[in-house]
């Protein structure tokens, strides 16, 4: 999306545009959560990369080994490397399982999956097709992850997937978050946790996964607590990719590149820049926030080669749709400072906040078609900018 | 956010800070170091050992560096204490719990 864009703005002579990455497999991500329920499969989810970029921008396959941020060099795992004069860090967040004792142990793919893969999603859509009775426990082993709002809707689409098999009386749906609530801002916390006991599915807080037992059945908290399961559904800690590690000066200690959050450029050197899952900066990891980190990130980009003072102002603007079962979604629109809200998106006519309506739910499923045609080629959706609106909002009650 | 005025002894005397209603201080700036074994009483942890004070003493130095405490697995990772020993001092949530007693603001989970 960044290459594109920049492709756009400068010609073949002004600007020579490199994008690396390790594989040709483009994945949309938002659809492994419809996975494990039959409603789409690998092949509709995946493109090759190359086919996503403009002409002009060269595409080069391979894993990074590390990044020389005093020397402006990308060192690739084939031994080569390319010189820049900015680099934009987009590796995302990668799953990193084997950082809870057992979770990979005895029980894993079998018991216990993830369905943050499409090999996870793929053998989990197997498993709830052959489950015929018992406990599913649902479980985020800790922040950050990607898509936070995604442990929810699994819950919300597997009781609508039980009632439909007219199995829901046989199966006991449980949360487990190590959040103190559905969710960490409080008008949105409070709406989510009244749905989930509407929908009979237990909320365990608090609960700091220390292990996952595959054989007995049941995830221990770091204090002690037990929670069983017959199958569990686990979202495995997060880290940033892991060359940022082997890169020195780039990253945190979970691998993560500290950015600015108002500019994104990163905090080790002014040619770098850094967006979407990559960041550190204090906003959920949403292909929303990505999207419209893009428009700030290009203009900063701009500047910089001209060596203009940077723009300060993403605002950390987060919109997206919660799958809450039976066709119906909800949409929350928040930024840094400004929790979910009721209201309207984008103004006081438009789609319903925090509130369930089957036009959302549309709105989620055509969102893929967006995300291929119009967002990756870097073009905007009509009436809807970067910043976070206001207008169509209702403010949240002051206690 | 509603808050709430405690009386803290130390040995200097009674000191008077803002919490706020989840227990953190208001004002990380007044916090002093004499005041970690009453606000550890508070806690439930009865002796502060040096174990204790090396975790307090990171989250106080992360909070002045990022402007946030740790979450408990960076904590694990750079502290030089490992998760399981960090919920063995601080029953019950390590990063919340280390921050209430080094004076600094709740740290800032990811939505």
């Amino acid at each position: 999306m960044t290459a594109n864009r920049l492709r756009r703005l400068y010609s073949a002579d002004e600007a020579e545009i490199v994008v690396v990455d390790q594989d040709d497999r483009h994945l949309y991500q938002p659809g492994l959560l419809f996975m494990p329920f039959g409603l789409t499969h690998v092949e509709d989810i995946v493109r090759p990369r190359g086919r996503q970029l403009h002409d002009g921008i060269s595409y080069r396959q391979s894993a990074v080994d590390s990044v020389d941020i005093i020397d402006d060099q990308v060192l690739l795992a084939d031994g080569t490397s390319l010189e820049y004069d900015v680099l934009v860090v987009a590796t995302g967040a990668v799953l990193v399982p084997e950082e809870t004792e057992g979770l990979t142990g005895p029980g894993w793919m079998e018991k216990v999956f993830t369905f943050y893969t499409p090999e996870g999603a793929a053998a989990l859509e197997a498993a709830l097709a052959a489950f015929d009775a018992g406990r599913v426990v649902i479980n985020i082993i800790d922040m950050p992850i990607k898509c936070p709002i995604a442990p929810l809707e699994f819950a919300f689409l597997a009781d609508w997937y039980f009632t439909e098999r007219k199995m829901r009386d046989r199966v006991q749906l449980t949360f487990v978050t190590p959040l103190d609530g559905a969710f960490t801002k409080p008008v949105a916390s409070q709406q989510l946790a009244g749905m989930l006991a509407e929908k009979h599915i237990e909320l365990v807080t608090e609960f700091n996964t220390g292990e996952v037992d595959g054989v007995e059945g049941k995830l221990v908290s770091y204090d002690g607590r037990e929670v069983p399961f017959d199958l569990a559904v686990v979202i495995p800690a997060h880290g940033g990719a892991e060359y940022v590690g082997r890169s020195e000066g780039l990253g945190d200690e979970l691998n993560f590149v500290p950015t600015d959050m108002r500019t994104l450029q990163s905090k080790a050197r002014p040619n770098i820049f850094v967006i979407g899952d990559a960041t550190d900066v204090p906003t959920s990891k949403a292909g929303s926030v990505t999207h419209f980190e893009g428009d700030v990130l290009v203009e900063n980009i701009v500047h910089f080669l001209v060596g203009d003072e940077l723009e300060a102002v993403f605002d950390g603007h987060a919109n997206c749709f919660i799958e809450t079962g039976f066709h119906k979604a909800l949409l929350i629109d928040f930024n840094y400072e400004t929790e979910p809200l009721t209201g309207h998106f984008p103004t006081k006519v438009g789609l319903p906040l925090l509130k369930e309506s089957r036009l959302n739910h549309l709105g989620k499923l055509m969102f893929q078609w967006f995300y291929w045609h119009s967002l990756l080629p870097g073009r905007d959706i009509p009436g809807i900018g970067a910043a976070m609106p206001t207008a169509g909002k209702t403010p949240a009650s002051v206690d | 956010m509603a808050t709430t005025t405690t009386t803290l002894i130390t040995p200097a005397g009674a000191t008077d800070v803002e919490l706020t209603d989840d227990g953190f201080f208001v004002d990380p700036s007044v916090w002093t170091e004499d005041m970690v074994p009453e606000l550890a009483s508070r806690e439930g942890i009865g002796a502060v050992t040096d174990s204790h004070w090396q975790v307090v003493r990171f989250m106080r130095s992360e909070y002045q560096q990022k402007g946030t405490g740790p979450s408990v697995r960076a904590l694990g990772k750079t502290s030089g204490v490992s998760v399981k020993d960090l919920y063995a001092l601080f029953p019950k949530g390590p990063a919340k719990i280390a921050a209430r007693i080094a004076g600094i603001p709740k740290p800032k989970g990811c939505i």
